[in-house]
């Protein structure tokens, strides 16, 4: 186990090198910094000073060179625009992003379960049949548009909510949670519905079909036979049986949900790393483009090797074959 | 929503009741864009001027017309051509409760002019200062300079004890190691408001300075400032009553907001003129179907262009009719603006045809327009008008609408001026026509660091003599008719192609009034919370 854990991580720093290599290839493409970081009536001479002092007349392989370097040492560099250290403006917005994504990723299983079970098992109800085209709506709506509409009808119409933003937030420390205040909960209660929609309706067509699979095959079948009830058939054997595949999509999605909260964050202007990284980009801040693709490629490798471990707890037969 | 005021009015006065007697007045605003630092010399951009505007100040100051007031200095005048006195206000105090005296002055001059400030610009327009006395100064500029004051709002004043007591003597920077300067997240200035927190990119809080020096008509004792990306979630926040005003607004959501109760729309023109430049300094153009030679060099062919352009239709289609179509690339707030020389070259599709074709164009020709898609108000849709427009003349217009990082790093300088056909927008930093004619209009000239955004290079050397006589000449009616001069020349030749002035775009809760700049800065000194 963990010899497994250990070849992962020399694994995560592969892919964050080439995350990173394929990033800084891309950025001569994105445009010109300077221009963002001096104003109109600044000289020509002071302009090419400064893109001298900032290294970006070097080859790009001199420059991802001297990122990977400092990197290694955990200095990502000064932000172009806000001329903070970049590890700090990240770690300063990693607590809203991780808090969104995480109660996205509850809402998307808490929800999205019971629904996919509910319906494989009373597929021809007329209830059933109404979640699964709620569902397509959900999955065929852009995020964008959805975060504009319930911002539209609760938050101007209902004024129930509030339209942007994180509330009030208290620290802890280092990381700021918006858990523990009134204003805070209001705040999380769209953006997250947001950002799962898409994933729940996903969680829940994966349960159903992986649901009717199971409920078709001999096994359960037997257990039926056995006389077991049917709430023990249809949850201790049927779902059990489904989690592997639900599992690899939840952490694949659980990744995808930090990475992909940019949308969602943009929308309601929540102060996550989304915002930072799509803010970035119109100013090409460079350090903080780099930072943040590196990191969000450590989250995925970290959240896959979680999900690996997951399989071994779930899946009796994976055990038996390591020891082999 | 009048149950919800109440709720909260009385839970804001329950919660004040225990602190303070007096009611707190809160205003809260967003803008597009964030206050990227607090340090006033760290970047020469309106939203961060006129944001630290409120908290630092200059010896002058902007009045709501944008005329220039006395603000650390109470009085100034010219000694010599080139040496100014000012006197300076006595008994300010800098927030941190520090005097303000001519050694602050000297000290931010200097600061503004060291390594990673970008306001050297203005540090270079005075040459010396020196202290007569700890309230009187005496300025010495290069070359004698009539309008020096014009340029002193946005020479921030800050504490020279303070500053050296933090280490701050010399203005942020990306570059350098200079990152972790305290001026950068922290304010010491003598303005009508102080910083209470700034998170970048996420909240700005500002609390009144209530020792400020100056009587002013606000009554806001709490700023709250959000920078909000997204102009549909800008434009939520206020219909909702979350904010308080809120800008830039689309111009297509005018309607919307005059629609909804108690938030208005207060547009009004801006002084920042957009227009579209020629490449006439090249032999042959980078991005034309025509070789060997430069069909912008013909005065006709520019003509042409500019008669082709329907700048009404351009007004009502695409600016809602809140634009004011030019023609003159200086606005009418910027000093030495020529009213005469401002209509429009008329539209007249005829005449454009037979300009072409005496020209030896009589097919038109092709040729590139780079446009930004994100930097002016609808820039992406004025170049597909005039791409249009130009087709009914014959001339085959390729447009190159790109995001304004992609954009500039192409057209400016630092690529060589990259273009043919270019459209560009200009607020001068000065609100004076000099500086419009010494950076878009003067011949391209790197060592004097002149015409530095005249990306097309038109070059009239009688406009240059006329520049630079305009530089140093004090007599104010002398000058202004060299300005005239200048302008009218620069329209004979078609130079430019001038569109109009882009209309300012807020959206104001009925909750508050203020005062639209034409700079498109907000003055906190002039938002009054209505009872």
């Amino acid at each position: 186990m963990i010899s497994f854990i250990f070849k992962r991580l020399v694994q995560s720093v592969i892919v964050m090198l080439t995350v990173a290599l394929i990033a800084f290839s891309m950025f001569r493409f994105i445009g010109d910094p300077i221009n963002n970081m001096v104003g109109q009536d600044t000289s020509q001479a002071d302009r090419a000073a400064l893109t001298e002092q900032l290294g970006l007349n070097d080859p790009f392989l001199v420059q991802f060179g001297r990122f990977a370097l400092n990197a290694a040492e955990g200095n990502f560099g000064i932000s172009y625009k806000y001329r903070q250290p970049v590890s700090s403006l990240i770690l300063e917005r990693l607590s809203a992003t991780l808090e969104l994504s995480l109660v996205a990723a509850i809402l998307t299983l808490v929800v999205g379960i019971p629904l996919g079970v509910y319906t494989a098992l009373k597929g021809k109800g007329l209830l059933s049949k109404g979640i699964m085209t709620l569902s397509l709506i959900g999955v065929s709506l852009p995020t964008f548009l959805i975060g504009i509409l319930l911002i539209l009808f609760f938050g101007v119409m209902l004024r129930w909510l509030p339209t942007f933003g994180r509330g009030d937030v208290v620290a802890l420390g280092w990381w700021t949670t918006g858990f523990l205040t009134l204003s805070g909960i209001k705040s999380l209660i769209l953006p997250s519905i947001t950002l799962a929609l898409f994933q729940m309706t996903l969680i829940m067509r994966l349960v159903r079909a992986e649901m009717l699979e199971v409920l078709r095959t001999d096994f359960i079948k037997f257990a039926r036979a056995r006389g077991l009830p049917d709430r023990s058939v249809h949850f201790k054997h049927a779902l059990k049986n489904t989690l592997v595949p639900v599992i690899t999509i939840t952490g694949l999605q659980l990744g995808a949900l930090i990475a992909f909260a940019i949308i969602t964050e943009s929308v309601f202007q929540w102060p996550g790393m989304g915002l930072l990284f799509i803010q970035a980009i119109s100013d090409v801040d460079i350090p903080i483009m780099a930072a943040y693709l590196v990191l969000i490629a450590f989250f995925f490798v970290v959240i896959n090797m979680i999900v690996d471990i997951l399989y071994y707890a779930v899946d009796p037969r994976l055990r038996a074959d390591s020891s082999v | 929503m009048k149950l919800r005021t109440g709720l909260f009015a009385a839970v804001a006065a329950v919660a004040l009741a225990a602190t303070s007697p007096v009611q707190a007045k809160t205003f809260k605003f967003a803008f597009q864009g964030d206050l990227s630092s607090l340090d006033p010399h760290s970047l020469n951009e309106s939203f961060l001027l006129g944001t630290l505007g409120n908290v630092y100040e200059g010896l002058a100051l902007y009045d709501p017309n944008m005329q220039i007031v006395p603000g650390l200095a109470e009085s100034w005048k010219i000694l010599t051509p080139t040496t100014w006195e000012f006197k300076l206000r006595k008994g300010v105090k800098f927030h941190g409760g520090q005097d303000f005296t001519a050694d602050d002055v000297i000290f931010s001059w200097e600061r503004a002019g060291r390594d990673g400030s970008d306001q050297k610009v203005r540090n270079s327009m005075i040459k010396s200062i020196t202290k007569v006395d700890d309230h009187t100064i005496v300025m010495e500029t290069p070359a004698p300079n009539p309008i020096l004051v014009q340029d002193l709002p946005y020479l921030f004043i800050m504490d020279k004890e303070w500053s050296e007591e933090h280490g701050t003597t010399s203005s942020t920077s990306a570059a350098g190691d200079n990152a972790g300067n305290y001026a950068n997240l922290h304010a010491n200035g003598t303005g009508p408001f102080k910083i209470k927190s700034h998170e970048a990119d996420i909240k700005s809080v500002l609390v009144r300075n209530e020792n400020y020096w100056k009587d002013i008509p606000t009554n806001v004792s709490e700023v709250i400032f959000t920078p909000i990306k997204e102009a549909p979630t800008r434009v939520a926040a206020l219909i909702s009553g979350e904010l308080d005003m809120v800008y830039p607004v689309p111009v297509q959501d005018w309607e919307r907001l005059d629609n909804a109760k108690g938030v208005k729309a207060l547009t009004g023109p801006e002084a920042r003129t957009i227009f579209i430049g020629f490449d006439q300094g090249r032999d042959e153009l980078l991005y034309s179907n025509i070789k060997g030679k430069n069909p912008f060099k013909d005065q006709r062919v520019r003509a042409a262009f500019v008669h082709a352009i329907n700048l009404d239709a351009i007004k009502e289609k695409i600016m809602r009719g809140a634009a004011t179509p030019t023609g003159l690339l200086a606005a009418p707030q910027v000093n030495g603006f020529v009213e005469s020389l401002n209509s429009p070259y008329a539209y007249d599709p005829e005449k454009s045809k037979a300009l072409l074709a005496e020209a030896g164009y009589p097919d038109g020709f092709e040729v590139t327009l780079d446009c930004p898609n994100n930097r002016y108000v609808n820039d992406e849709k004025i170049c597909q008008a005039v791409t249009s427009m130009l087709a009914k003349v014959g001339v085959k217009v390729d447009l190159l609408a790109q995001p304004k990082s992609k954009y500039f790093g192409k057209v400016l300088a630092t690529s060589g001026y990259d273009t043919s056909f270019y459209l560009l927008g200009w607020t001068p930093g000065s609100m004076d026509a000099e500086n419009v004619l010494s950076s878009l209009i003067v011949c391209q000239n790197a060592d004097a660091k002149k015409g530095m955004f005249n990306l097309g290079n038109y070059c009239n050397p009688k406009v240059d003599e006329l520049t630079a006589a305009i530089g140093s000449e004090t007599d104010q009616a002398k000058r202004n008719a060299m300005i005239a001069e200048a302008f009218k020349i620069v329209k004979d030749d078609v130079g430019y192609m001038p569109i109009h002035q882009q209309p300012l775009s807020w959206g104001v809760s009925d909750r508050v009034t203020v005062n639209q700049r034409a700079d498109n800065g907000l003055d906190y000194r002039y938002v009054v919370i209505n009872e």
